[in-house]
């Protein structure tokens, strides 16, 4: 990977993506000691719309900081998936979930689909925390940083009270991701 | 450790520098993309005794402001670009008057609306010429999160210093990027207290346009009398049409930023000691300009960088001796043409491109290469 690792969080405004970006790249800049830039796309409207939220992870310095060869996608949403797939490299790996997205017309790389919304509901009740389910399949599946990291990550930046909530959102990631890994 | 490293985003850096500098007054109205500045010391300043106030917009942010500057505090706003063009007025008021304060303004994308949520570097001729009436200003384009925290410590600094509005004019790339920052020991850090007067408050002159030094502003109700008026006004603040009043007053609000210059300019330069072909960027361009260097570097091109941090007043003297070598000059930023008007002035024997991409997304470091081999064939 020359050093250099572009991830790219993909869905819709109020999804949290933006969040599991920063502590993605919480955990790479300050517990991980790399360089890493976390940036975003939306637009001006408060909920939906196409968003996006990319980390940069590096063992150079990053000048430019949005990504644009992306080794990883995370995609909840099928309008996100068509838009932000164009610049995934041709190695590229893409993480999506299995009943959000259904038209792969345009799609590239390698494709894990995962039960994310399936498992947010029946395991968590609701789908508060998928932005989590993801960040912990994209961990699985990249190991840009290790599990004991994104978990410290997660809980600096999680309100109190939701702790374990949350950590057993990213434990249904990394197993969900495992499971597809395997196959 | 003693030094403190943070993921941070550019818009909070510059409020956590505000606080390091000592700031303790805030008033603004909230405008995408700078609304992080605003939320982040709404939360900060009432802990630590200052003071936040949501106005009812952009105008009355900044009179609020200068009327906290008066009374002592450090004071700041922040806003977009449909919120810099109302500051103007009060931006005069300040020059004129020569209160201290900072004006952060994260570009976005315009005219009047324009694009609240997308980057742009359009307000840079705005910023040194949007208000009326002959003045001086100082503004500082800061290109990471780390330079966003310690370029608004200065900013407080020199307007202190020179007794001035200083904008900070960074854009929405470097606002809402996330990346490390070091926050060092405050004691480690240059920071400018507010200063009383030396004289007794009966010889006390506030505008004194002839010492050629700056007179410390007196904080209301310390004792020191003084008038404060957006009319041309003689030393003791009250109106004057008196020729030599006026001549000195019009002399002093540009001699004072222009004859310190030397104080005030802040730049970086990246491989120009051979460069013949110069890139000339700031904010959020100047990374990918970096970036194109490299790639010209490695192609064997003898390319380098300037960047102005401190883009008003603009570097001339730098320009003028880089441009002795470099034959060839390239400008990118993302407005239809702005500083590149700058370069070619102080480099009118050199060929000077620009590069403008103005179309909601950041300029790459593809496109600046592409240019650069295009410019130098």
């Amino acid at each position: 990977m020359s050093g250099k690792t572009e991830i790219r969080f993909a869905g819709s405004g109020g999804q949290g993506l933006i969040l599991a970006g920063i502590i993605l790249a919480d955990a790479a800049a300050i517990y991980d000691n790399k360089n890493a830039v976390q940036t975003q796309s939306y637009g001006p409207e408060a909920r939906g719309g196409s968003s996006k939220s990319e980390v940069v992870i590096s063992d150079a310095p990053i000048e430019y900081p949005k990504a644009t060869k992306i080794d990883y996608m995370v995609v909840l949403t099928q309008e996100s998936f068509s838009k932000y797939i164009f610049d995934l490299r041709d190695n590229g790996v893409v993480i999506a979930d299995k009943e959000l997205i259904t038209d792969f017309s345009n799609a590239k790389g390698k494709l894990y689909m995962l039960d994310m919304v399936k498992s947010a509901r029946e395991e968590l009740g609701k789908l508060l925390g998928l932005n989590i389910i993801a960040l912990g399949a994209l961990v699985e599946i990249s190991n840009v940083v290790s599990k004991e990291t994104i978990l410290k990550a997660l809980l600096k930046r999680v309100p109190k009270g939701f702790e374990d909530y949350n950590k057993k959102a990213l434990e249904i990631g990394f197993r969900l991701a495992k499971e597809v890994k395997n196959n | 450790m003693a030094n403190n490293i943070k993921l941070m985003q550019g818009n909070e850096a510059i409020a956590e520098g505000a606080v390091i500098a000592g700031c303790n007054f805030f008033a603004g109205y909230p405008i995408t993309p700078s609304s992080e500045i605003s939320e982040y010391l709404s939360v900060k300043l009432p802990k630590t005794g200052g003071v936040f106030l949501q106005m009812e917009d952009e105008i009355a942010a900044l009179g609020a402001v200068l009327g906290a500057s008066l009374g002592g505090a450090k004071a700041i706003t922040a806003t977009s670009g449909p919120g810099m063009s109302l500051k103007q007025e009060h931006i005069g008021y300040a020059s004129m008057c020569e209160i201290p304060c900072v004006i952060v303004n994260v570009m976005r994308g315009g005219p009047s609306t324009g694009l609240p949520t997308l980057p742009s570097q359009s307000d840079v001729m705005q910023v040194k010429w949007g208000v009326h009436g002959d003045h001086a200003i100082i503004a500082i384009t800061p290109s990471s999160v780390n330079e966003s925290l310690y370029e608004t410590v200065r900013a407080f600094n020199l307007s202190i210093k020179y007794r001035t509005p200083v904008i900070i004019l960074t854009d929405e790339i470097i606002g809402h990027m996330r990346e490390k920052v070091i926050i060092m020991e405050k004691d480690s850090i240059e920071i400018l207290e507010i200063k009383l007067p030396s004289v007794p408050p009966e010889e006390y002159k506030p505008y004194n346009y002839l010492s050629g030094k700056v007179t410390p502003l007196a904080p209301m109700g310390e004792g020191y009398r003084y008038h404060v008026t957006g009319l041309i006004h003689g030393d003791t603040g009250f109106p004057s049409q008196k020729t030599e009043v006026i001549q000195n007053a019009q002399n002093w609000l540009i001699d004072k930023i222009y004859k310190n210059v030397a104080d005030i300019e802040k730049f970086e330069e990246f491989q120009t000691g051979d460069a013949e072909l110069l890139l000339v960027a700031y904010g959020s361009t100047s990374r990918s300009s970096r970036q194109a260097v490299m790639m010209a570097r490695a192609a064997g091109i003898k390319a380098g960088l300037f960047r102005p941090i401190t883009i008003w007043p603009f570097p001339e003297k730098q320009i003028k001796n880089l441009a002795k070598r470099a034959k060839i000059i390239l400008v990118p930023e993302m407005n239809m043409g702005q500083i590149i008007f700058e370069v070619q002035r102080c480099a009118c024997n050199s060929a000077v491109h620009g590069l403008n991409i103005v179309n909601g997304e950041p300029i790459t470091p593809d496109q600046i290469y592409d240019k650069i081999k295009e410019i130098t064939k």
